[in-house]
């Protein structure tokens, strides 16, 4: 017997009031590590695939959409761009690397991006099976898109009609020539073919089999590398101020899609700072309320020689195993939705999280957290500190 | 082994509670009788050094308890005396064998299992020790609260009221277990007590 063993027999003897302290503290913490998972993940995933990307320029438009579409492949882009219009950028002297990308197709549900091998390069996306795409109608596929289709080198699949996945097929087949080891990028989630496919396989489809001219060819965004800081003052004015084309700031737009879905996790964030502080009041109510029924206990333990400071110890002690119930609990269940969340997700919008990682932030929510209880029994162990042991067994 | 001197002791704004001069020797036995009232808990509670007394000296066991602060004075009752009460005594969510156990706990001495089925055996509960105080009788309760109250081998046994909630036949046990017990541990022992059926057990009695 130990004061451990001695708290949590009392609690074991209190299920309902013990579970009720417990599950408080726990969907608390386990709302707040499950906004850390998915918070700082996303945070995390979204700058890791922006990195090395200073603008992205694109059609006119929401600067958000080009973003999200040119960088994430989360939404739909605002509209292509002319190949001329790109071009130009190449040769800017305020620009060190532009890669242009050409979307508008996708294979069950993964996009297919028209890009030279720069694009997978600036990810560090190696090679794992195969080799890279040389003709058009050759592709490569990122590790999660062979692990979900089962694409091999080898396979054919057909493009459908816009991003969603349900839009018509086209008539031609790619054939997979490469498979990507995992990268932990954006790539991972993509279809990669040359600019020239995309163009092929448009043109089929609008004007027959006369190849346009350059000048007609499209891209739909450019990813741009600035040569030095300065570039940022000037670059991104020249470019809005061209009539068809934008420029979107990755750092900026992400910072603003923060600020918006920030008061959202705020109010989340809020709501489990209450049911912590409602698990420490429920702590607090269940060990006070308990002191009268308890007293003549207490009393008798005084008899068997406790000190007061062993009662006290006693309260706190079975506060700190409430809490850390509550803790481990939430640390569980917190990892075990985002978990879920994750596989969710990853059906939805590919948008990877996971709940097998541990972030530092929650060792300071599972201090507070067991703060909050132990200091929650306080007031009733200093009341049992004072127990009149004469007088409670002369009572008795 | 007892010695009390000139004791008086005041509850709040009440008259002081006077309390006779009064000498034990070591492993004698004695019955404090009196009315409620009349001052045998505060005895027992002052010897046990559960109360201060306002004036007089009280010696016992060779220590002046009145020397003695407050964690020094828990230790020396921890191992020293073992308290038999009344009523609702042991811990209610501990199981029989547990009770015993945490009064090695408290009294920091090593826990020891074989002692606590020796004593729970020796005093007819050795069957029931896994079992709660709430599927005993008020008679195997009892038991187990003596056993509690030897199994650290005090010098000294104090009960208090031990036999109240009792039938006749279980009264008259318990006084003679508290008394076997006592000289098997060679305990002095003191029980109060107001009860009629156990008024003639003991030679050395204190009125109050």
């Amino acid at each position: 017997m130990n004061l451990a063993t001695l708290s949590a027999s009392y609690l074991r003897a209190r299920p309902l009031n013990t579970a009720l302290s417990v599950i408080l503290l726990a969907l608390g913490v386990a709302t707040i590590v499950l906004l850390l998972l998915v918070v700082g993940q996303a945070e995390e995933r979204m700058h890791r695939d922006a990195r090395g990307i200073d603008l992205v320029v694109g059609a006119k438009g929401s600067p958000m959409q080009l973003m999200l579409a040119g960088i994430y492949h989360l939404d739909a882009p605002t509209g292509n761009i002319p190949l001329a219009s790109a071009r130009a950028l190449e040769k800017n002297r305020f620009i060190k690397k532009a890669m242009p990308l050409a979307l508008g197709d996708s294979w069950k549900g993964h996009r297919i991006v028209g890009a030279d091998k720069a694009y997978a390069d600036h990810y560090g996306a190696q090679l794992r099976e195969g080799r890279f795409y040389q003709k058009p109608m050759e592709a490569v596929v990122g590790a999660e898109v062979a692990v979900r289709t089962g694409a091999g080198v080898g396979s054919t699949f057909k493009g459908a009609h816009g991003l969603g996945g349900e839009g018509d097929e086209h008539e031609d087949a790619y054939t997979v020539v490469g498979v990507l080891a995992k990268s932990n990028s954006v790539i991972d989630r993509l279809v990669l073919t040359s600019i020239e496919s995309v163009w092929e396989i448009h043109e089929e489809h609008s004007q027959g089999h006369n190849p346009p001219k350059d000048e007609a060819r499209e891209v739909t965004v450019v990813l741009v590398q600035y040569a030095s800081p300065l570039a940022a003052a000037t670059l991104p004015r020249q470019i809005n101020s061209q009539s068809e084309l934008q420029a979107a700031s990755p750092a900026y737009e992400t910072a603003r899609l923060f600020s918006i879905v920030g008061v959202g996790i705020d109010a989340l964030r809020g709501f489990a700072a209450v049911l912590i502080l409602a698990a420490g009041l429920s702590v607090f109510i269940a060990l006070y309320s308990a002191l009268e029924e308890r007293r003549y206990e207490l009393a008798v333990m005084r008899t068997l020689g406790a000190s007061p400071g062993k009662l006290f110890g006693l309260l706190i002690g079975e506060a700190f195993v409430l809490s850390l119930l509550g803790v481990v609990l939430g640390l569980l269940l917190g990892h075990g939705l985002a978990s879920i969340l994750g596989a969710w997700l990853e059906r939805q919008q590919h948008y990877p999280v996971t709940g097998l990682e541990w972030r530092p932030e929650e060792l300071w929510v599972a201090g507070i957290a067991l703060g909050v209880g132990v200091v929650a029994a306080i007031v009733p162990a200093w009341r049992a500190y004072r127990t009149d042991v004469s007088r409670t067994l002369a009572q008795g | 082994m007892i010695s009390v001197r000139g004791l008086a002791h005041r509850y709040g704004e009440q008259a002081a509670l006077r309390l006779p001069d009064w000498r034990v020797a070591q492993g004698e036995r004695w019955l404090v009788l009196g009315p409620s009232g009349c001052g045998k808990t505060t005895l027992l509670h002052v010897l046990a050094g559960l109360v201060r007394p306002s004036e007089g000296q009280v010696e016992v066991a060779g220590e002046n308890l009145l020397k003695l602060d407050g964690a020094r004075l828990d230790r020396w009752r921890a191992t020293t005396v073992g308290i038999v009460l009344q009523a609702l005594h042991l811990v209610k969510h501990l199981s029989v064998r547990d009770n015993l156990r945490l009064a090695q706990y408290l009294a920091k001495t090593p826990q020891d299992d074989a002692r606590i089925d020796d004593t729970l055996g020796a005093l007819g509960v050795g069957a029931k020790s896994a079992r709660r105080p709430s599927e005993l009788s008020q008679g195997e309760q009892q038991r187990v609260a003596i056993a509690r109250a030897v199994v650290n081998r005090p010098k000294l046994v104090l009960a208090d009221e031990p036999t109240a909630n009792l039938d006749d036949a279980s009264a008259a046990t318990v006084v003679d277990l508290l008394a076997d017990q006592a000289a098997r541990h060679g305990a002095t022992l003191v029980v109060a007590t107001h009860d009629a059926r156990v008024k003639g057990k003991f030679r050395e009695r204190l009125e109050l």
